[in-house]
């Protein structure tokens, strides 16, 4: 699935810079614990997170994922969109639920990205 | 670069300074990538190092990291002042932690750092004395 469409699905803004709308991406995971986010995802993903801060995006760069949805009804502080900026991790804000962006997106094809032997 | 050789880098990691967390392990992930070191190798090095980085933050003083990048691998050698590891087996099980609340809403403190850094890790040691300090050394080959 294109940012793009992930973009449009969740009635998201684009809070970076660096938004390439044909970008791929096969999968998403979403929590708020980046430690499960290092253990269990994998380098396609898009984040999906309700946490804000400089550390979701250190985990992404980490993963190599190109995009963090942030879900809430406040705006990242300026720092966290400056960081996401140098690192060019786009970075999306949803006013939709965990729940309800979650559902859209594997509604529309998008997978969980977690290795199947944790699927089990 | 002979097999022997190195390019050596050290990084000073203070304690609770979250702000910078997760830099040194930027560093690192940027000049492997510069030398076109495999994407995987690139991948465990920085999940690696920077769960390192981040418990040095939260759980200790603070303290130095090593880095020596050979031409086959990387040797990262995270050493804290402290306060040191009571029960190494225990801290080494996935979801065990003695991390306090703020860490934990940090989205941190799950248990799972030393596991991930165990994990992705090629050779992996970790020693450590209460009131001394921890000292951790992981090694990740590259693919030739």
């Amino acid at each position: 699935m294109k940012l793009g469409e992930i973009k449009d699905l969740l009635h998201a803004s684009v809070l970076t810079e660096n938004f390439d709308l044909d970008t791929d991406v096969d999968s998403a995971f979403c929590s708020d614990i980046m430690s499960n986010v290092l253990a269990y995802a994998n380098d396609k993903s898009i984040l999906i997170t309700g946490l804000y801060n400089a550390q979701v995006l250190r985990t992404a760069d980490m993963m190599g994922m190109a995009c963090v949805v942030f879900i809430g009804r406040r705006d990242p502080d300026p720092e966290i969109i400056e960081l996401a900026n140098e690192l060019e991790i786009c970075v999306l804000l949803t006013r939709s639920s965990m729940f309800t962006t979650c559902g859209l997106l594997f509604y529309n094809g998008l997978n969980g990205g977690v290795p199947s032997e944790l699927q089990r | 670069m002979n097999s022997n050789d190195s390019l050596h880098f050290q990084y000073v990691v203070s304690k609770d300074d979250f702000t910078h967390a997760g830099s040194a392990s930027s560093d690192v992930k940027n000049k492997l990538k510069m030398m076109n070191v495999d994407a995987a190798a690139v991948r465990k090095v920085s999940i690696a190092m920077y769960e390192g980085e981040i418990n040095m933050i939260i759980h200790a003083y603070g303290g130095t990291i090593d880095v020596d990048i050979y031409e086959d691998r990387i040797v990262m050698c995270l050493k804290d002042t402290g306060p040191g590891i009571a029960n190494i087996e225990e801290a080494m099980q996935e979801g065990f932690s003695t991390a306090p609340a703020d860490v934990i809403n940090l989205g941190f403190g799950a248990g799972m750092g030393l596991p991930n850094m165990r994990n992705n890790s090629d050779e992996f040691n970790i020693e450590s004395e209460v009131g001394v300090g921890t000292t951790v050394t992981m090694t990740v080959y590259f693919s030739s």
